[in-house]
């Protein structure tokens, strides 16, 4: 720990005005400590707002396209007036529908719920839930913030070209992505996605070492590893399944980018396109598929366990109770990320996989039920006889725990290749990941908000907003994806603009309608939690605790509003697990507390 | 003028939520921030438990609403396979889901916060743990056990009086081929393609190798039906030229990508022809579609084929009308040229196999 940055001054200036608006270092500009800041806690608030932003982009992108989708029949002239060729005549041109639906999957899928999920709370929670002054090396992870702030520059400046963004659906498939004849998104903005993600993925790449580094190497006497709570398990795991997957995904699109501009054939092979002959022969459009999901199924995990980890915490904290089966929480942690890596198949079913290989990754794709089950019962058996307080982060742990019920039972109908042939690629598949890995994550870092907002910003944010959101929210989530399952059922096609069309998959208009109704309110729902967001850092209820939520974790032995390097003296020794609530008639034993001669063992 | 007042209303909106929101702020401290917080967690445990009770009569009204707009009854045999398995799957899941959820709100109700209760100290039970560990392990196996079996039995190989059909998928519509009957015993074999042989100027649609005797007798066909014939399996020959696209038959549940480079195969019987269908769904507009399922670009909604099922004999009295690609593309070519090629061919192939 020997780039420690705790100087004297700050010391005393924290002891005089700890409860005031930010304290001022010594020796730090106004650049230093917000912008090029080094400090874990503020590279966490810079990866949140960042994610906030991007969030906001991402949903409004699924309010337009949803227009689309409700409305396929209407004309809205402030699309024109807004969009101008892109909204011609007051319509969603297709160019655009299948630019905002890839814009919303990327954006939603690694901005906002990779880096601004676990870049947030790794940053935010490791140092301070292990006892460590910051990450083993703060330089690389201010890197890392500055590398995924590159790479959204990148992404949004493909908004502005000509041809627009990438269109061809997050999953970037070539042959489509590959060539620019095929479709305008496949031109510019193609490159410009690749090279944006190669950006993102550098910046995950420095990030997650660091996790991993910082949590193996730097806790605090005391903290062995089965002292950690289940947050910052899930942190390291999630962190580790960055590292292995996401240069699979890097080198990928390398491939992609020379098939794009450099005459190779590493994913081309016989194609006739817009009347043109290709020269490419022998490679292999699947190929493509096999790396990117080698990255894209770990990637469900990556935007999953960090918010598993917070709820599982959140859960414990306000039911009074200890996490029920810590060691069987973490076992099935471990599984769940071995098992990721093992699965990637399953999105290919129905590609001409061979079938006895299919087999195979059905075997393995249910075998990951079983942990998840595990954590779902083990949930439900720590709230049993716990004394439960309803704090927003609460109700959102809970609506988390029932996202992830409704949408991991949907899974193991895609798991089972038979069931899959039917289902793939339809709404079905929409609804599904929407529930379980979309709306289930964004319940698990709202928590995670709602829950460390205190820590952040010395602040709270305010309840009733909070309420309000969390209800609109979690009836809304269900309003939208729960009927869509229907139209999975009937078949209906994904990625599809207008149905109406079809003799198949036309009987849902109004349904149509509704979700759509719903999506908006949902939407608005979101900006009020971003206002309380923003008017709270700066207008909210101050803390006036050091632990107001009664919690055993090392962040609450800190200051209400702790300088770089967390602690003001020695950093605190731990004695116990993090789970002593309630224990021999005690409301909580803070984990730094020694064991006591007499106290019950478990 | 109306994008205006809805934002003005919006605005609104937000407004009195947040002075309420702040008021209430206000009030807690004066009424005691304790007093408020246990008031609240009350009105929130109702509310759990509210969500709980109306949330399951929306998922029984949202059942009634949507149940006769789906599946309908398969029409191929996979088909039954599939809605069967379907049909397991939705009866244990939803059993599991009704158990999860009611415990969930319910324990959330049943437990908040009350002067009168200590949380129980609970941290672990093996024996419980091993319990759900193994009964999903179980039902899991089951399933898969069913599944997979299935799953062999559709993707194996097609029986062997499967008559074959080509289908090609490019930006954006679907093009068919039929092999003729040029192989031994009657059935047809396709000849072979390049693709670098594709040109529609030259009336060669799917680069069709000219100087292969297979190919004088193929059948193409594009901006029309697919026709097959009921109770017979069809093979689907599923190829590409451009960008990935995916045969998607949603009556007969069956789904298969279209890669350029890499044919794909799938096949099925349909069991219904399509006048049983538009009597049975009682829809005059009854037709099978072929809908592409794997995003291929900005026409991919309107990628639409269809396929008209119906008995032999009305198959071959359309198949009749057909003529080769081959004559079409050699005009110049004696006519007769084509059936005397394939005879001298067709020992050879004989002697092959
Ligand atoms: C208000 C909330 C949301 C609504 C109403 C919504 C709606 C939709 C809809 C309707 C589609 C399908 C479009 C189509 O197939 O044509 C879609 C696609 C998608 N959404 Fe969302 N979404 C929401 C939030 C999220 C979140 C939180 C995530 C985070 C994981 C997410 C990730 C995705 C992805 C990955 C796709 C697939 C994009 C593609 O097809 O390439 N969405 N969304
Ligand atoms: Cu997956
Ligand atoms: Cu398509």
């Amino acid at each position: 720990m020997s780039d420690m940055h705790v100087h004297p001054e700050v010391v005393t200036s924290h002891e005089v005005h700890s409860d005031e608006h930010h304290v001022h270092h010594h020796k730090e500009t106004f650049i230093t400590k917000y912008i090029f800041s080094q400090d874990h806690k503020t590279i966490g608030k810079q990866f949140l707002i960042t994610g906030i932003v991007w969030a906001i982009v991402g949903g409004f992108f699924s309010v337009l396209f949803r227009l689309q989708l409700g409305y396929p029949n209407e004309t809205f002239p402030i699309l024109e007036t807004l969009f101008g060729k892109w909204g011609a005549g007051g319509h969603i041109t297709p160019e655009f529908y299948y630019a905002l639906v890839t814009m919303h999957g990327t954006i939603l899928v690694f901005f906002v719920l990779t880096a601004g999920l676990s870049g947030t709370f790794a940053n935010l929670l490791i140092p301070l839930q292990i006892g460590a002054r910051d990450m083993a090396s703060p330089f690389l992870n201010m890197l890392s913030y500055w590398f995924f702030f590159l790479a959204s520059c990148v992404m949004v400046s493909s908004f502005f070209i000509s041809t627009g963004p990438a269109a061809g659906g997050w999953t970037v498939y070539p042959p489509l992505s590959a060539l620019g004849q095929a479709s305008q998104g496949s031109k510019l903005g193609m490159d410009l996605w690749i090279v944006s993600m190669a950006l993102f993925v550098v910046s995950s790449l420095l990030g997650g070492l660091n996790y991993i580094s910082t949590i193996l190497n730097m806790r605090t006497k005391g903290m062995s590893m089965t002292r950690l709570p289940l947050t910052i398990w899930a942190l390291f795991f999630t962190a580790v399944l960055g590292v292995l997957s996401f240069p699979v995904l890097f080198s990928g699109l390398i491939l992609l980018l020379f098939d794009r501009n450099l005459g190779t054939s590493f994913y081309l092979s016989d194609i006739v396109v817009a009347g043109q002959v290709l020269p490419n022969e022998g490679g292999s459009a699947i190929l493509f598929q096999h790396l990117f999901w080698f990255l894209g199924h770990p990637e469900v995990y990556i935007i999953l366990l960090p918010a598993m980890g917070m709820v599982s915490e959140v859960l414990s904290i306000n039911s009074r109770k200890p996490i029920f089966g810590y060691m069987a929480m973490l076992g099935s942690l471990f599984a769940i990320a071995i098992l990721a890596f093992l699965v990637w198949a399953h999105h290919m079913f129905v590609t001409g996989l061979n079938p006895f290989l299919g087999s195979v990754f059905v075997l393995l794709t249910l075998l990951i039920a079983v942990p998840s089950a595990i954590k779902v019962f083990n949930w439900l058996t720590t709230l049993w006889r716990g004394n439960i307080r309803f704090t927003p982060a609460m109700l959102f742990a809970i609506g988390f725990v029932s996202l992830f019920i409704s949408g991991g039972l949907t899974g193991i109908f895609l798991g089972n290749s038979t069931i899959d042939i039917h289902l793939h690629d339809t709404v079905f598949v929409v609804a599904h990941f929407h529930i379980v890995m979309g709306v289930a994550s964004m319940f698990g870092m709202f928590a995670g908000v709602y829950h460390w907002f205190p820590k952040m910003f010395g602040r709270f944010l305010n309840n009733t907003l909070g309420y309000v959101h969390f209800w609109i929210t979690l009836a809304g989530a269900y309003l939208i994806f729960w009927p869509m399952h229907y139209e999975g059922l009937a078949g209906v096609p994904r990625r599809y603009m207008d149905k109406s069309s079809w003799v198949s998959f036309n009987q849902f208009t109004e349904l149509n309608k509704f979700v759509t109704v719903v999506a908006m309110i949902v939407f608005a729902a979101q900006l009020l939690f971003v206002f309380n967001f923003f008017y709270s850092i700066f207008k909210g209820r101050k803390v006036r605790s050091q632990n107001p939520w009664g919690a055993n974790t090392l962040e609450w032995t800190t200051p209400v509003r702790p300088g770089h390097g967390n602690w003001e003296g020695e950093i605190p020794e731990v004695h116990r697990w993090p789970y002593d609530y309630g224990k021999d008639g005690r409301d909580f034993i803070p984990q730094t507390e020694a064991v006591g001669a007499n106290e019950s063992k478990h | 003028m109306q994008a205006f007042f809805i934002v003005a209303i919006l605005l609104l909106a937000f407004l009195i939520i947040f002075q309420i929101a702040k008021a209430s702020e206000y009030v807690a401290v004066l009424r005691g921030e304790d007093k408020v917080r246990k008031q609240t967690n009350k009105i929130n445990g109702f509310m759990l438990l509210s969500f709980l009770v109306l949330g399951l009569v929306g998922v029984f009204y949202c059942n009634e609403q949507l149940k006769g707009r789906i599946l309908g009854t398969p029409a191929s045999d996979h088909g039954v396979l599939i809605d069967r398995m379907l049909y397991i799957t939705i009866a244990i899941t939803f059993i599991v889901f009704l158990i999860t959820q009611v415990l969930l709100f319910w324990f959330s109700y049943k437990y908040q916060e009350s002067d009168n209760r200590k949380a129980f100290y609970y941290p672990h039970n093996n024996k419980l743990e091993l319990i759900w560990t193994v009964i999903p392990a179980i039902t899991l196996t089951v399933l898969v056990g069913f599944g997979l079996f299935y799953w062999f039995g559709i993707t194996g190989n097609a029986p062997k009086n499967a008559m074959e059909v080509e289908i090609v998928g490019s930006q954006f519509k679907w093009e068919f081929r039929y092999p003729g009957h040029d192989g031994p015993d009657g059935k047809g074999v396709f000849g072979k393609k390049y693709y670098k042989e594709i040109d529609e100027g030259k009336m060669n649609p799917l680069g069709q190798l000219w100087d292969d005797p297979a190919n004088y007798d193929d059948i193409y066909v594009s901006g029309e039906a697919m026709h097959l014939v009921v109770n017979k399996p069809v093979k689907l020959i599923i190829g590409a030229k451009d960008v990935i696209h995916d045969v998607g038959l949603v009556h007969f549940r069956m789904k298969m990508d279209a890669v350029p480079g890499t044919p794909t195969t799938m096949w099925f019987t349909p069991t219904k022809t399509s006048k049983q269908m538009i009597e049975e769904t009682k829809n005059p507009d009854f037709v099978y579609e072929i809908s592409c399922d794997q995003m291929c670009g900005t026409g991919h909604t309107g990628m639409r084929g269809t396929i008209i099922v119906e008995t032999q004999e009305e198959f071959d009295a359309w198949m009749a009308t057909k003529k080769p690609q081959y004559l079409v593309a050699n005009p110049g070519k004696d006519t007769k040229a084509a059936p005397q090629d394939t005879s001298v061919v067709k020992p050879v192939a004989a002697i092959i196999k």
